[in-house]
């Protein structure tokens, strides 16, 4: 039977790895090869990899460090950050990752998921919104340029237009969540499944194996994706890499 | 040696850092000449049928590998869509695949799936392998492998099947012939279990 995927996500900058809360804080938490040689040996399911200045600062992806991370890696990859043309997905999968993931890109222009599906196939085209909760109304607000850049789109319908274009999973990232280690938003999981067939997962939020397990039993087979988790250890928050999954993953 | 077949697919790199870390002998190369001097061959595979196949075609790989694999009897390995142009066609394209096993890639049915997530079929799944599969030798089958496809091989003759998945329904996702292997799964990113697959082929 097919099972969650539990998904280490780990944010470039410079080079380096970080780890943030509600977007900001960026904390340096190690070198991003290491940290690939670590997941490695835990066997992980699969990895996420965002670089989080890339659009924000106007940078084309960083394909050194990528065909680097790729070459270590022996997990699936899915990178984030930048990629702006289906020429620059075919590049970033012809270095050896299996997913490629598209949030401002995909909202400033939409066509983009068709051309990156026809290029390299859509089960490697992931579309990774970030979402706030809105305080007045009910609903959620999609975000992009790390939380700075409020877009005038409805949450499930973006979601069904952009696998109806030919995205393969999309990727929910809350910030009101990020790095809060309080759980999962599973309210907003919950309406996002029952609008997509396709493929799912939901970062921002899980804090222990507990926040995983509720996600898995309220949406189905689902990519539990965390950052915290995996990067921290104690109420210090101190750095040490660890990977731990759920006992029942159906 | 085992040959990498070199055709601007992205997971020849991870294949060779396997190899490596195994300390077998191989190498990434795609011109004819130092094809002809491998003994076994690895056809790796990320994206679509036909942009695969017209690549083989126009840069003369396939008539090397017709006359070192089918003329010869070395052997080969497909993975993903490197397994899907062993058939001889695919729902997904227009062009003829090598044809060296019998079937056709199809579309999996995403009616037959009761509940969402349905395609594409994304993730660690278990297999069944058929008992005379050596290629599976060592591998944890419950773990399984990691899938992300939306076509599998539909093989004419049952007796190429080595291994099937569950996904809606019970769909080969290994299959085999003599010296010709193939299959839809990434054992390059699926870690012991793939390590295990990799090695195995180079001794059988």
């Amino acid at each position: 039977m097919l099972r969650s995927r539990v998904i280490p996500c780990l944010l470039l900058r410079d080079g380096g790895l970080v780890k943030t809360r509600h977007f900001k804080d960026a904390k340096y938490v190690g070198d991003p090869l290491n940290a690939v040689k670590i997941f490695n040996e835990k066997g992980v399911d699969e990895l996420m990899l965002l670089d989080i200045d890339a659009t924000a600062k106007q940078h084309t992806p960083n394909f050194e460090l990528i065909r680097s991370i790729a070459v270590e890696s022996r997990m699936p990859l899915c990178y984030g950050g930048g990629i702006t043309t289906a020429a620059q997905a075919a590049r970033v999968i012809s270095l050896g990752f299996e997913k490629i993931s598209i949030s401002a890109a995909a909202l400033e222009r939409p066509a983009l998921i068709g051309e990156m599906a026809e290029a390299v196939g859509s089960q490697s085209v992931v579309v990774t919104l970030d979402v706030r909760k809105n305080t007045l109304f009910s609903g959620y607000t999609v975000y992009t340029h790390n939380g700075r850049d409020k877009r005038k789109v409805d949450l499930l319908e973006f979601c069904q237009q952009a696998v109806s274009l030919g995205a393969g999973e999309i990727v929910i990232n809350s910030i009101d969540r990020d790095g809060a280690m309080s759980g999962y938003d599973l309210e907003l999981a919950k309406r996002v499944r029952a609008s997509i067939t396709s493929p799912l997962s939901i970062l921002g939020g899980a804090g222990q194996i507990g926040h995983m397990q509720d996600l898995i039993d309220t949406v189905g087979v689902v990519g539990a994706a965390a950052g915290s988790m995996f990067v921290f250890k104690g109420p210090y928050r101190a750095v040490l890499i660890s990977y731990t999954r759920p006992t029942r993953l159906m | 040696m085992i040959a990498i077949i070199d055709y601007g697919s992205g997971n020849i790199a991870a294949v060779a850092n396997i190899y490596k870390q195994l300390k077998i002998p191989h190498v990434v190369t795609g011109i004819p000449e130092e094809l002809r001097k491998a003994d076994r061959y690895i056809l790796p595979g990320v994206g679509a049928f036909d942009a695969t196949m017209r690549y083989l075609n126009d840069s003369g790989i396939v008539a090397v590998l017709n006359e070192q694999i089918t003329g010869q009897g070395k052997k080969v390995m497909g993975i993903c869509v490197g397994m899907q142009i062993l058939a001889e066609s695919s729902e997904e394209g227009e062009l003829a695949g090598l044809g060296w096993i019998p079937g056709r890639v199809r579309k999996i049915d995403a009616n037959l799936l009761p509940s969402s997530p349905k395609l594409p079929h994304m993730g660690w799944n278990s297999i069944t392998p058929k008992d005379h599969a050596r290629l599976f030798e060592g591998v944890d089958a419950e773990r399984g492998f990691y899938f992300l496809h939306n076509y599998y091989f539909d093989a004419t003759d049952a007796n190429d099947v080595t291994a099937t998945v569950q996904y809606g329904m019970e769909m080969p996702c290994a299959v085999a012939r003599a010296n010709i292997f193939g299959m839809q799964f990434h054992p390059e990113k699926s870690h012991s279990n793939g390590m295990a697959v990799f090695r195995n082929f180079a001794e059988i």
